[in-house]
């Protein structure tokens, strides 16, 4: 996964390669030596916890943040140094809803165009065309601040694709929308990629991570898996288990203490229990609930991506536990 | 710099503000409460003031003379009094604000050339009391001498001639300079809150992610104000000539010419307080930090001579120091902006020192 050799300049098959990327506040360290390789035309994944370094990093590959060590190259530019001209070829949405709230859905758009540098005439054409793509064509004298959430998103996204990107950066895009207009917001992701656009998309639910091509997840900073959301899962077969006991809270309780056990988590009446090794571990399951007087019954789950996410990010526990 | 991109900023700045109510009141409502509020409330020059007159001569000399005193307006009698003592009395309690004593030897006293009439005041008023020396000084000259023979000591008088507001109406001193100080309050406000607002509701670090240049998005977000503040220069303006008849003795354009260097120089203020203020609110703290050195030292509301010369100094770092002369001078004095060319340096220099700050403090990124 990590890159020894410098950066080659200029790779077509990747639209972000970075390497060795600190961003340290102070004594905090947000960002600790992340490498990263995005492959064009694809939807790249960064799942992670709030404060994990998801923000930190995708500022400072637009450009936006100066990394304090780390080489970073985007669409063929160095960053920081050649930021200036990345901002003509990627679009950056933010967290937050960062179009003006006084201005209407056509204001909005128009402004983006004219400080993208698009004409007149591709302006009106562009507006018009992505008024209609996005579901805008009956709205476009409201005010922005007015639409709904979901709303917001689609109008934020349509205003960081005006001028049709290379490389789209997207930071929790749906924090704050409702199921339906996510799973909109992602058809219009994959459309968007079907035509050539790089997505990098950060997020913290598992549905849109299993949605992505490639997957990155950090975690306090540290890039703790990186690969397609098929390869993570698979790597973890027979780790998850599924445990079926007369009393599921005690059992969790018993399981809980087990060394080996990352999580326990109730489903229903089903205990999924996720393990560190995957050969051993149903019997040592079933004979500590039995020390317990419970009888269980348990078979092989399968793995989805929170147990990835489990299995990653508890694997860096130890290092939480260190003097900081 | 492309213009494209620069109308753009402009463009949605002043969607903004046509949205903006509060903005939209500041713009129009606050000159004219200003104007009426220093207009006719803020008077320097006292009327009517209640007076108690103690006559203890009542010669033909003194009642004449107490005659004139009350015919200049100033003072209102309130309360004839018949010894000094009642005077006093009647000042502490409030009932009057000045007093006027007549001694019985009021004759002797003129003739002799002693002090013959005492006005006594209320001083914990600095106005008043400045009043009640501008009265003890005048009648002297117009009451008539007591007899045929003509006076032999005339007492020390000081005749005060305003040449340039000769009813001495202190809205045609206050109204130019209320151009100023209302362009202090909007202009420094107004672009004070302009980056700090697109920062605190996350435009800017969308902004910043276009090609958008830095002086791009401050001259456009500075430029639409311009317009504002000669809306409000030409409220005040015509607003003074209808309603308080303040005379506009130079030329009208080199007026709107000195008012254009003040908004200018307050624009490029309050983008600097934007580039350091963390929240609107903090910019708004700052812009007092501003305003009231500017109100109180300009000489809007104190005469800069009284002032030590240390603070004198720090007066002459104001824009608003220096657009008083040249709106004064302008309005008031009928002179050129060529005549006052210290002033406009001083402007253009605090613009072009300001501006470059703020330009240069404004980064494209977040680090």
């Amino acid at each position: 996964m990590s890159v020894a050799a410098p950066l080659a300049a200029g790779n077509p098959e990747f639209a972000i390669r970075a390497r060795g990327l600190v961003k340290r506040f102070g004594t905090l360290t947000a960002v600790d030596h992340v490498d990263l390789s995005v492959p064009r035309a694809n939807v790249y994944g960064f799942l992670g916890p709030n404060g994990s370094g998801k923000s930190t990093t995708i500022r400072m590959l637009c450009g936006l943040l100066t990394p304090t060590s780390g080489e970073i190259e985007v669409l063929g530019l160095q960053i920081p140094r050649e930021a200036e001209a990345l901002r003509r070829r990627i679009g950056y949405m933010t967290q937050r809803f960062s179009l003006f709230e006084d201005l209407t859905v056509r204001e909005n758009l128009e402004f983006l165009a004219a400080i993208h540098d698009l004409s007149r005439a591709q302006t009106r054409t562009r507006v018009e065309e992505l008024l209609e793509q996005y579901d805008f064509a009956d709205r476009t004298r409201q005010l922005a601040g007015t639409l709904s959430g979901g709303q917001k998103q689609r109008l934020a996204l349509a205003g960081t694709v005006i001028h049709r990107p290379e490389l789209l950066f997207l930071d929790e895009p749906t924090s704050a929308v409702d199921p339906e207009s996510r799973r909109d917001f992602w058809e219009k992701l994959f459309d968007l990629a079907d035509q050539g656009t790089t997505l990098l998309v950060s997020t913290h639910y598992m549905d849109e991570a299993e949605r992505c091509h490639r997957l990155a997840i950090l975690d306090q900073g540290l890039l703790v898996a990186d690969d397609t959301p098929a390869a993570l899962t698979a790597a973890l077969a027979g780790r998850s288990l599924l445990v079926s006991a007369a009393e599921p809270r005690r059992a969790q309780k018993v399981i809980a203490q087990m060394p080996g056990v990352l999580s326990v988590a109730q489903v229903g009446n089903l205990l999924r229990v996720l393990c560190d090794d995957g050969r051993t571990a149903a019997d040592r399951l079933r004979e500590a609930l039995r020390a317990q007087g419970l009888e269980a019954r348990i078979e092989a789950g399968t793995p989805n991506l929170e147990d990835v996410f489990v299995a990653a990010t508890r694997r860096t526990a130890p290092a939480q536990e260190k003097p900081s | 710099m492309s213009l494209r991109r620069l109308w753009a900023v402009m463009l949605k700045e002043l969607r903004q503000v046509r949205r903006d109510r509060i903005t939209l009141a500041m713009i129009g409502a606050l000159p004219v409460m200003q104007l009426v509020l220093f207009g006719y409330a803020i008077n320097l020059n006292l009327r009517h003031l209640a007076a108690g007159i103690a006559d203890q001569a009542n010669s033909s000399a003194s009642r004449a003379l107490i005659m004139d005193m009350v015919a200049t307006g100033v003072i209102t009698p309130k309360l004839a009094a018949t010894s000094p003592a009642q005077l006093t009395d009647a000042l502490r309690r409030g009932e009057i604000s000045l007093g006027i004593i007549v001694p019985p030897d009021f004759e002797a006293r003129r003739f002799d050339g002693r002090e013959a009439v005492q006005v006594i005041v209320d001083g914990s008023d600095t106005v008043v009391q400045s009043a009640a020396i501008q009265l003890a000084q005048v009648p002297l000259n117009n009451v008539p001498p007591a007899n045929t023979r003509p006076l032999g000591l005339s007492p020390a008088q000081i005749s005060v001639v305003s040449f340039y507001n000769p009813q001495r109406r202190s809205a045609v001193n206050i109204v130019p300079g209320l151009i100023g100080v209302i362009l202090t309050m909007t202009m420094v406000l107004f672009t004070g809150v302009a980056i700090v607002r697109e920062r605190e509701r996350g435009n800017m670090e969308m902004l910043i992610a276009t090609p958008v240049s830095s002086t791009e998005l401050m001259v456009g977000k500075v430029a639409p104000y311009i317009a504002i503040g000669l809306i409000q220069t030409t409220l005040v303006i015509g607003l003074g000539a209808l309603v308080f008849r303040v005379p506009m003795a130079g030329s009208l354009l080199e007026a709107y010419g000195a008012a254009m260097l003040l908004i200018v120089a307050n624009l490029s203020l309050g983008l600097l307080i934007s580039t350091q203020a963390k929240s609107q609110f903090q910019a708004m703290q700052m812009t007092f930090f501003v305003f009231l050195p500017s109100i109180l030292l300009s000489g809007f509301m104190f005469p800069f001579a009284g002032m030590p010369v240390v603070v004198q100094w720090l007066a002459e770092a104001l824009p608003l120091t220096h657009f008083l002369r040249l709106i004064r001078g302008i309005m008031l004095r009928g002179a050129s902006l060529a005549d006052l060319w210290h002033d406009v340096a001083a402007l253009l220099a605090i613009s072009v020192v300001l501006m470059s700050a703020a330009i240069l403090r404004f980064q494209k990124r977040l680090d």
